[in-house]
């Protein structure tokens, strides 16, 4: 998008100038201007087709797809099609009539027969929790009992079958648009009767969990901060041989796998391990301190992991600031302190904002860190996404939640594009 | 002369694709278990038969498996699950229906390790243990589990809804034959939560089915919910733990064919010789854990018969895991617990 738009953009500013410019300019910029330009946009598009193809098939469209299973289930009416069919005219007043009740359970016994009925009843427990009990109590007593007479067949596996709430969950399950997955993913959930209420405190916990996210990715990106920037100004004041040495230092871990530098925490960190030990012998604690499964250990690992997406920029960047200027400010009356901070450091950040802006968003989807050295009040939202696809099975509320995820980034990406609209000094991507 | 040549090696080579069919694939859940079926199940069946057999092993995900039968490109043929999910996963679709005819050793299997889609491999069982080193006063129930002035110290626990929610209501005074009449009631549920809350401060949490036994004996935690399985096995190492198996809540493994797997007469095969008495006893003097057939332990020792998960006296004071419970009510005590454990 951003190649497409600058290059784009010139002939526009070419013409609007040439409009404006009288004279000779107007002459030479038609003259040269034109025909290489129309030629650069049909080349560049050529040269980007194949990235554009690739990002295509192999990044939006995997995300759209995956997205889509979060509002777009069409499991029930695939697995009741007859009832589908006999419950389109049903007003939802009252329990439908016998026969749509004979439908039903025709359509338990073939989804049975078949395998799908554990997607559908999944799906309706998801609508109504407890459908799935339902369901399944219904399919085995409707193969021990093969009854001719449905109705007294159904009522008899359970009452709740004469109950017309019952009948308009499944009626509004078996629309393939579906709100519940997102609705559960934002604490809320639809009652049989369509209206949205909040969950309980105890089950609606994602929104929560959205927020320990954001909360702990904020944290994290604070104190690399911290530690990059002294870090990448101490590395700027190196010769230059030292400063590659130190380079490598920060590069090699980086390079190293995730997994292994959170196994070598759980090495280090464990009430026997080196650190409690080490603190120990020098006396400057009694007893161990607890620095796994929890937060500490977490956030010990994530900016051990992420410290080098900060220090990189912002090296970058102090590497092109000159130190004359500090130099010039003090012999001008600055104290030190004041021409590093009103001198130096404003023009670090671009740097800094550009770090802070990858640390940040890297952090938000963390998963294996917290998995691993955090305690259950420590998980990110990745955690449940995980949870959810590969432990419960249960794809539609995955990908709600990944979406929950991926507008929170947008927004708060929206949000650090307005403040860089504001202030500009701060421009950093 | 020679364009037939070239025919012929074609054609050959045709028929090759079908004779190098692929081998037939054995998914496990890895480690020392995975060792013991190499030796007791799956070299000999090797030399008995002729069939290429290749074991890989998995952490036990059925979204992988869910992954290859949506797609059809099933390349599992054997796999190894627990029980929640064999009824959850035949229900899906995910797995063959067991064709009991293929399996002529059926008769001899216990009641529990014949289901739908699943052939039971053999019994473990959910308990707790703890280090006798560091708890010289032995701890006797759930109650004493849950007894945190008793036995100060954190206690491990495995982060789901099975097993937990079951011990809860035994530590708060429910019989084991009644835990599940109880959780089936919206009241029962709660009540397993609010006891869950009690302990809540002390419990640290684990995945992996290793974990247990390194928290006892790294001394982390006083006491932990383990599979009996992995303690037997560390027992038998040295380390000093026990298992109480008052209110442990016994369970099967079992073998599952994936749905659409071009090998199901083997894989049949390969299931009906996993179960034969000798091969279960060569497979559990191996892996600890009772065996799915039932002739197999007059082949085990006094040694084994005494930590079997499904013996006499271990059944009076447990509960065997309810499959129908979890089927039914799975997805709703599942999402409450992912919830709960969330804060």
């Amino acid at each position: 998008m951003a190649t497409t738009s600058r290059i784009a953009a010139p002939p526009e500013g070419g013409t609007t100038a040439g409009r404006a410019m009288p004279g000779v300019r107007r002459d030479s910029s038609r003259r040269v201007r034109p025909p290489r330009i129309a030629g650069d946009v049909r080349g560049a598009l050529w040269l980007i087709a194949p990235l554009a193809i690739f990002m295509l098939v192999f990044f939006v469209m995997p995300i759209a797809s995956l997205l889509s299973r979060s509002a777009w289930d069409p499991v029930v009416t695939r697995t009741f099609p007859a009832t589908a069919v006999a419950l389109k005219g049903w007003g939802g007043d009252s329990v439908p009539p016998p026969a749509t009740f004979a439908t039903l359970a025709h359509d338990i016994e073939a989804a049975d027969a078949a395998g799908t009925l554990g997607d559908a009843a999944a799906r309706l427990n998801q609508d109504a929790p407890g459908m799935r009990a339902l369901l399944m109590r219904t399919r085995r007593q409707l193969a021990r009992a093969n009854g001719t007479d449905a109705l007294p067949d159904l009522m008899a596996v359970d009452s709740r079958w004469g109950e017309v709430a019952i009948w308009k969950t499944l009626a509004r399950s078996l629309s393939p648009l579906t709100a519940s997955y997102l609705l559960r993913a934002a604490d809320h959930t639809e009652t049989a009767d369509g209206h949205v209420v909040a969950l309980a405190p105890d089950e609606g916990v994602y929104l929560g969990v959205l927020g320990r996210t954001i909360w702990m990715s904020a944290v994290v990106t604070s104190l690399v901060t911290l530690l990059g920037f002294p870090l990448s100004y101490w590395l700027t004041s190196l010769p230059e041989r030292r400063q590659q040495r130190v380079m490598m230092a920060i590069l090699i871990p980086f390079w190293t796998s995730i997994l292994v530098r959170i196994a070598a925490w759980m090495v280090v960190l464990p009430r026997e391990g080196l650190v409690n030990k080490v603190l120990m012998s020098l006396h400057l604690i009694d007893s161990p301190v607890a620095l796994l499964y929890n937060r500490t250990g977490v956030y010990i690992s994530m900016v051990h992991i992420l410290i080098p997406f900060m220090v990189l920029p912002v090296f970058a960047v102090m590497r092109g600031i000159p130190r004359s200027y500090q130099m010039a400010a003090i012999s001008l009356g600055s104290h030190p302190f004041g021409a590093f901070w009103r001198v130096y450091v404003p023009q670090t950040l671009p740097g800094v904002a550009a770090g802070a802006m990858l640390v940040f968003v890297s952090a938000l989807g963390y998963y294996i860190a917290p998995a691993l050295l955090g305690g259950a009040g420590d998980q990110m939202l990745s955690y449940y996404i995980a949870y959810f696809t590969n432990t419960a099975i249960n794809w539609g509320f995955a990908a709600a939640l990944s979406a929950l995820l991926l507008v929170a980034t947008g927004v708060l990406f929206a949000l650090y594009r307005v403040l860089v609209a504001v202030f500009p000094a701060y421009k950093g991507v | 002369m020679r364009i037939k040549y070239l025919l012929l090696a074609t054609a050959a080579l045709a028929c090759s694709q079908f004779a190098f069919a692929r081998p037939l694939s054995v998914v496990n859940y890895g480690g020392t278990l995975a060792d013991a079926q190499q030796s007791a199940f799956i070299e000999p069946f090797r030399k008995a038969t002729g069939i290429d057999v290749v074991a890989t092993s998995y952490s036990g995900e059925q979204a992988k498996v869910k992954a290859m039968v949506d797609a059809h490109q099933v390349s599992w043929d054997v796999v190894e699950v627990e029980s929640t999910d064999v009824g959850r996963g035949c229900d899906a679709g995910m797995y063959e229906r067991i064709d009991w005819h293929a399996v002529p050793d059926q008769p001899k299997l216990a009641p529990e390790a014949r289901t739908e889609c699943g052939v039971g491999l053999f019994a473990w069982a959910n308990a707790f243990a703890y280090n006798t080193k560091l708890t010289r006063n032995a701890p006797q129930s759930w109650a004493d589990f849950w007894d945190t002035t008793k036995y100060p110290g954190k206690r491990g626990m495995r982060k789901t809804a099975r097993g937990n929610l079951e011990f809860a209501l035994m530590a708060d005074g429910v019989k084991p034959a009644d835990v599940y009449k109880v959780l089936a009631t919206s009241a029962g549920v709660d009540r397993a939560f609010r006891k869950l809350d009690a302990l809540r401060p002390q419990i640290q949490w684990w995945d992996a089915g290793a974990q247990p036994a390194q928290f006892l004996v790294a001394g982390d935690v006083a006491m932990s919910t383990v599979f009996t399985g992995r303690i037997i096995t560390a027992q038998k190492a040295g380390q000093p733990l026990d298992i109480v198996w008052n209110g442990a809540i016994s369970d099967y493994d079992y073998w599952v064919v994936p749905k659409g797997s071009e090998n199901i007469a083997e894989a049949l095969k390969f299931i009906n010789y996993s179960i034969g008495a000798q091969q279960q006893a060569d497979f559990l003097a191996r892996q600890p854990g009772g065996p799915a057939n039932t002739a197999a332990l007059a082949k085990m020792t006094p040694e084994q018969l005494k930590n079997l998960p499904n013996t006499p006296e271990h059944r009076k004071v447990g509960l065997p895991n309810s499959r129908e419970f979890w089927d039914e009510h799975g997805d709703d005590l599942d999402q409450r617990f992912a919830a709960w454990a969330a804060h």
